[in-house]
Parts: structure tokens; C-alpha cells; sequence
């Protein structure tokens, strides 16, 4: 009797335990299947329009077959140098005041701050730039899309560069400091040189972050059917490439479209690779 | 060699000071404390304490832990200041030179008044040659034949050369933990301070690195005034030739190590030595 009974709770855990683990198993396969989704249906779409062409010619005028994004492309890579430029210094520099300068109450401060500035919309930043910017030179350009995403690009990587800032042991910085080395040199040639690939890791997170966006170009970068040859004009982007020609009513346009995407993702997904590999070595190196 | 000049003096009231002033008499202490009291927020560390450290000598530091001899050792060379909220009273003069004087730059004292940590902490980025110049490199010494020289000679000093002269290129966290403690003696020592500071070097290794360190330690004891905060008393015996016992912040009792820890003058000091407490 006794027995019996406790054989059937057994079963029932047995059961509970298998329901629980195959609901994890579940939402595990939900959230592999939209990556692997988007992958497939990119490559099916996309990947017949990607030819030599794709890559080094301009977009073909409306009725004519081919045709490619080379503009759209190099005005990303563009974009983001320009953007590197406004995100990395400042966005470096405000971690390392963060980590190694500040009081307590003034980076409580700055941090809330960041973390606003992470959760604004990207629009937001477009439009700011379009007032600040566009409007006063009269001009969209490459230089406003630039400082768009390089504002957007500052929070990320301030945080970023803070936090493993702080991962670097304390031991390190009173070993420097006691050879009479100076604060500022124990900060760049000690600290920051032992912490430099999780730097490095956080500039390649916000890269890959920006490099999507459409919403801050859309005023600032404003996109162009041809090459850019002044800065102080407007520039092509492949998501803004990529929208208007999905919003447009040529089959030719919707294919390049997707190849655009695909182009888009495929360099994403290099990046966060890249990042997996120095995080990797980090982690069996540091500590 | 540019703008590193070893022996430089720690203030920017340098300039009238003759050589021959600055250049110690064996007889003359290396550090005068007076009434010094240290606070860290509303805690105080250091109670009022006054003491000598004779110059090329080892004094050892003992007491239980908290007594306020790390906050001691490290207020020798103006360490203590980067834990924020720090209050110090009362002077600490430095061959007659007052550490604490409104000209004085710490990170020159600091090259004066070398320190070696618990924890060895080579750095980990660099490789053994790069730990042992680092302090002279970020200094502004760029000559390469006085670097080799320096590399050697700080390496032989601190008893690890014979060990890795060919493995100077390796990862200064590549070697063993005791050599890891030895080469960053080697770092404090390539910057040529005065004075090297220790903070229990030996508590983190085994007694056959401990051995060494301390063989090491009574050899530098020609060249380098040195003191040495340690938990082990038999340490203390072996290595030091002054022995000072602090407790709960106070100086309880200094003198010869051998007197101090024969025949205690103080009843805490004897209470302590012979295993009471602590």
C-alpha cells in the first residue's frame, strides 16, 4: 500500500519533470527559429540578386534592369568611421571618468543619464540632429547622419568601457602608482591596456548596434542614387537604400532590397562573431 | 635618460638643498614620525604615533590584524591617500623632508619609497622584461643600453635573473607564484628607490618561496632601507633587525628584535608574542 503510493508520486514528479524541461526545451527552439528564420528567408530572397554587380555598381536608374548598392555600402562604412569618430572618443573617455574618476553621486548621475540615452528611441536622434544640424546648414549631409549615430553610439559605449574598467582587479593600479607612475599613465598603459579587448568588444557592440538604424538617416543622411563626393552632402546607407526600395513598386528594386538586408545581416553577424572571439580569449586570459 | 632623475628630490623646494644635504648619514633615520593619526572617514586607524625607522636596517611591523600596520606602512609613501575620505595628522619627515609638505608630489615619493604588495601583481599584459622596466618606460627613460642594464642588474638584486634571462620575453604571469613576488621586487627596484615598502610579501606563498624572499630581504638590507608589515612573528625574527607591535591603532612597543622578542618591555607585546591573543 505504502509502496504503491509512493511509486505513483514518483511517476507524477516523473512527469512534472519531463514537462518542465520539454516547455524549456520549447521556448530554447523559440528563441533560436526567428534568427534562423530570417537567415533562411534572406538567403532565399536575397542571395539571387547578389552578383559582382551588387557590390560595385550604382543603382540603376527606375526601368532599368540591374544595377547595384556600391554607394549605399561604401556610405555605411562611411557613416560609421564618422560616427566612430564623435562615439569612440567621447564615449572611451566618459567610461574611464565613470570607472576611475567621479564621486559616488555624480556617477549615479551619469549613469542613469546613459541609461536613458540607451532606451531613446533612435528617431529621437534624428530629429535632434536634423534641428541642430540640418536645418541651421541648410543641407542634409553625411556629416549629420554621421552625428547621429555616433550620439547614439556614446551610452553604449560609455558603459561598456566603465564596466570593464571596474573588472580590473585594484591591485594593478596600486602597483602602478607605487612606482611613481602618474594617475593619468596607470589609467591609459596599465588600466586600460589590460582591459583594451573588452574596449574593444564594446566600440564592435556598438558598431554592429548602429549599423542598422534607418530612422536617425532618414533627415540627416537623407541617402543618395549616386557616389558621395562631399561630405557636407547627402550620403546613401544601405537601410535607407534598403527602405526606400522595398517601399517601391519594382519587383527589379524589391529583390536588391533583400540583398541589401542580407548584405546587412551577414556583416552583423561578422561582427558579433569577431566579438565572440575576443571575449573568449578574454575571459581565459584576465582574472 | 631625460626626465628621470632617480634621486630627485620629492619637493619643488628642491633647488636650494645641496647634494650634501641630501645624500643621508647612516645614523640619520629614513622616516620621523611624529603624533601621527590617521582616520579613514569617521574610523580611526592610526592613534597618535610617534617612531623612528632607521635607515639601511629591517624594521618589521607586527600586531593582529587590524591593529593599523598596513595603514602605517602605506602612509609611509602616501598610499593610504587613494582610499577617498582619508585624514591625516601630525608629520611624517623623510630625511628631513616633510612627505606630507604642500610641494610635494606623491608620485615622487613614491618613486623614493618603493612598495611590494600581499597579492603579487605583475602585470598581466606584459612580459617579465616589460614588468621590471614599466616604471622607468612610463617615467620618459627611453635609452635602451641603460634599460638593459637596469633589467639585469634589478633582476640580480632581487634573485631571479639565473631563472628567467631567457625567458624575458615570456608573460610575467607565466611564472610560478614565488617568482612572481620576486619579479615584482624587481619592478619596485628598477625605478632605484630608498626605501622599499612590504606588505606581508610572503603571506600568499609556500615555505620554500617564503624561504627565498626572505634570504632576498636580508640581502638588500645593504642597499635599501626596508620595512616589512608581516602576521608571521617568526618572520619577523628571522628577517628584521627593529621590531615595532602595534595594536588597535596604537605603537605598543619598538626596539631590537631580538630584545623585543626576548624580554618584552610591555605586557601586551609579551601577551602577543607568546600566542595569548592575536
Amino acid at each position: 500500500m505504502n509502496r504503491s503510493s509512493s511509486d505513483n508520486q514518483h511517476h507524477w514528479r516523473k512527469l512534472k519533470s519531463a514537462f518542465a524541461s520539454g516547455l524549456a526545451f520549447t521556448s530554447a527552439l523559440l528563441v533560436i527559429s526567428p534568427l534562423a528564420l530570417v537567415f533562411f528567408y534572406l538567403l532565399i530572397s536575397g542571395a539571387t540578386s547578389l552578383n559582382w554587380a551588387f557590390f560595385t555598381h550604382l543603382p540603376a536608374p527606375v526601368g532599368e534592369k540591374g544595377g547595384g548598392m556600391a554607394n549605399a555600402i561604401v556610405g555605411t562604412l562611411e557613416l560609421l568611421g564618422l560616427a566612430s569618430m564623435v562615439g569612440i572618443p567621447v564615449g572611451i573617455l566618459g567610461g574611464v571618468y565613470l570607472a576611475e574618476y567621479g564621486s559616488a553621486r555624480i556617477n549615479w548621475g551619469l549613469r542613469f543619464v546613459a541609461d536613458v540615452l540607451n532606451g531613446v528611441p533612435s528617431i529621437t536622434w534624428g530629429v535632434v540632429v536634423y534641428g541642430l544640424v540640418v536645418l541651421r546648414f541648410k543641407s542634409f549631409s553625411a556629416y549629420a547622419g554621421g552625428l547621429a549615430l555616433g550620439l547614439m553610439m556614446i551610452p553604449l559605449i560609455m558603459r561598456t568601457t566603465e564596466e570593464v574598467l571596474l573588472l580590473v582587479p585594484n591591485g594593478y593600479r596600486e602597483a602602478s602608482l607605487a612606482l611613481g607612475i602618474s594617475r593619468w599613465r596607470t589609467i591609459v598603459n596599465i588600466v586600460m591596456k589590460t582591459a583594451s579587448k573588452g574596449i574593444v568588444t564594446g566600440i564592435l557592440l556598438a558598431l554592429a548596434r548602429i549599423a542598422g538604424e534607418t530612422a536617425p538617416l532618414l533627415f540627416t543622411a537623407f541617402g543618395n542614387h549616386f557616389w558621395n563626393r562631399n561630405l557636407t552632402e547627402p550620403i546613401a546607407a544601405l537601410p535607407l537604400q534598403i527602405f526606400s526600395y522595398a517601399i517601391s513598386p519594382y519587383d527589379d528594386w524589391h529583390r536588391q532590397a533583400w540583398a541589401g538586408a542580407l548584405v546587412l545581416v551577414v556583416g552583423i553577424f561578422i561582427i558579433n562573431l569577431l566579438v565572440r572571439v575576443l571575449t573568449r580569449e578574454r575571459t581565459a586570459r584576465l582574472i | 635618460m631625460s626626465s628621470f632623475e632617480p634621486n630627485a628630490h620629492i619637493g619643488t623646494m628642491s633647488s636650494p638643498t645641496s647634494p650634501a644635504e641630501s645624500s643621508p648619514s647612516p645614523a640619520e633615520p629614513a622616516f620621523k614620525v611624529n603624533n601621527l593619526s590617521i582616520w579613514y572617514g569617521e574610523k580611526q586607524a592610526i592613534k597618535n604615533v610617534s617612531i623612528e625607522i632607521p635607515a639601511k636596517a629591517i624594521t618589521a611591523i607586527i600586531g593582529p590584524s587590524g591593529c593599523g600596520k598596513s595603514t602605517f606602512l602605506r602612509c609611509l609613501n602616501r598610499m593610504h591617500e587613494l582610499v577617498p575620505r582619508t585624514r591625516l595628522e601630525g608629520d611624517i619627515h623623510f630625511y628631513g623632508e616633510n612627505l606630507y609638505g604642500p610641494a610635494v608630489d606623491p608620485a615622487v615619493v613614491r618613486r623614493r619609497v618603493g612598495m611590494v604588495f600581499q597579492k603579487s601583481n605583475p602585470f598581466p599584459t606584459m612580459s617579465i622584461e616589460e614588468n621590471v622596466l614599466v616604471g622607468l618606460r612610463l617615467n620618459g627613460v627611453r635609452d635602451r643600453r641603460f634599460l638593459n642594464e637596469r633589467l639585469e642588474q634589478s633582476l640580480r638584486r632581487s634573485a631571479l635573473w639565473e631563472e628567467v634571462k631567457h625567458d624575458l620575453k615570456k608573460p610575467g604571469m607565466s611564472i610560478s607564484g614565488g617568482q612572481q613576488q620576486r619579479l615584482c621586487i624587481a619592478r619596485a627596484l628598477a625605478v632605484e628607490p630608498e626605501v622599499l615598502l612590504m606588505d606581508e610579501p610572503c603571506s600568499a606563498l609556500d615555505p620554500i618561496a617564503t624561504a627565498k624572499i626572505e634570504e632576498l630581504i636580508r640581502e638588500l638590507r645593504d642597499k635599501y632601507t626596508i620595512v616589512i608589515v608581516t602576521h608571521n612573528m617568526q618572520q619577523a625574527s628571522r628577517v628584521s633587525d627593529k621590531t615595532a607591535f602595534f595594536y588597535v591603532g596604537e605603537l605598543i612597543e619598538f626596539g631590537d628584535t631580538t630584545q623585543l622578542f626576548n624580554r618584552p618591555a610591555e605586557r601586551q607585546t609579551e601577551d602577543y608574542i607568546t600566542g595569548r591573543f592575536g
